[in-house]
């Protein structure tokens, strides 16, 4: 066979598999630690921010983004371009206030939630992809932006969507964001 | 899909959180409280089991205990790490030695003999993940790793007879 080996389809549908196994696998561990759901969700977002500290070195060595001028093209960014590398899936964004701040991400498919059902029983208000949001948090603190990044709505708990908001806190400052060369 | 990066950034996580004391203070331990290794070792067999039951299997039947752990040298470490694994040796009584001599999670950390102490922690998680590979095929085992130099790393697998 002249292609590679790991690039049978089988192979690289495994990879994908491997993160979320591995995800639902942590998420589960940590119920076994935490009893509250509130302590569950905080641990996740605490090692997205971690994760998401170390992933935007590498979204920007990847990826060719221009210099932001607004939150909306850095929200559009993240849906379009972050999202799409990582994920596979494309977000819909929608702004939230007329101060261009708030903004929600519309998940349509969630490949982190493909083999999770529903929520596991007396775990109703754990957010499962409470790490979504860290990493978000994380990435956009590394290149000076601060935000509140939580989930707004989840089709888990019952809602008709996932939709995760961030809400930017501090003025953008131009000079600071740089792209990575 | 999923980017490979996405596993390395999460198990790199995972590590680090699982093995740092935790500073909480209700838990009345001065020292903090150090997970034991178990838990990464645990995670990682629950997805070992998972992926076992969705690794392509060209054979419909290994014939022998060497065919399985053949398939787990090239299929799995392929479909997994993007590579092969680099020997397999076995003494035939149950026993084998896999080398991996750029192993994927090892490899952005050092080389040689800078954060050895530190290696062990990143091969746990793995370590289940053969394990429970080898339980969806069939196989209760017992495996351990060892690194003598980073990037290169051996897992011990040791079948256990019924």
């Amino acid at each position: 066979m002249s292609r590679p080996a790991y690039r049978r389809p089988e192979y690289q549908k495994i990879n994908k598999d491997l993160f979320v196994l591995t995800y639902g696998a942590l998420v589960a561990q940590l119920c076994k630690d935490y009893e509250k759901d509130e302590d569950v969700n905080k641990y996740l977002d605490k090692m997205g921010y971690g994760i998401g500290t170390r992933l935007i070195e590498d979204f920007l060595a990847r990826s060719c983004v221009r210099r932001c001028h607004s939150y909306s093209e850095v929200t559009d960014i993240i849906a379009q371009v972050a999202f799409k590398m990582y994920l596979g899936i494309t977000p819909s964004v929608t702004c939230n206030n007329a101060s261009r701040n708030e903004f929600s991400l519309i998940l349509d498919k969630n490949p982190l939630v493909d083999f999770v059902e529903e929520l596991p029983a007396g775990r109703s208000s754990l957010c499962y992809c409470n790490l979504l949001c860290g990493v978000i948090r994380g990435a956009l603190e590394m290149v000076h932006l601060s935000a509140d990044v939580s989930f707004l709505q989840d089709r888990l708990k019952g809602d008709k969507v996932t939709e995760i908001g961030i809400t930017f806190l501090k003025k953008l400052d131009e000079k600071k964001y740089r792209r990575k060369k | 899909m999923a980017d490979a990066v996405l596993f390395e950034f999460l198990h790199t996580e995972m590590v680090a959180e699982l093995w740092t004391p935790d500073p909480d203070p209700g838990s009345g331990v001065s020292a903090g409280r150090r997970r034991p290794r178990r838990e990464d070792g645990v995670m990682g067999f629950r997805v070992g089991q998972a992926l076992g039951e969705r690794l392509p299997r060209d054979t419909p039947a290994f014939r022998e205990e060497l065919d399985v752990l053949k398939f787990l040298c090239k299929d799995l470490w392929v479909a997994v790490f993007q590579k092969q694994m680099d020997g397999l040796r076995t003494n035939h009584q149950g026993t084998y030695v896999l080398q991996d001599n750029s192993f994927p999670l090892l490899v952005p950390m050092a080389s040689g003999l800078q954060y050895l102490e530190e290696a062990p922690k990143f091969l746990a998680f793995t370590c289940g993940l053969l394990c429970g590979a080898l339980h969806t095929l069939g196989f209760q085992s017992l495996v351990t790793a060892s690194v003598a130099a980073l990037p290169a790393c051996k897992f011990q697998v040791v079948i256990q007879k019924p």
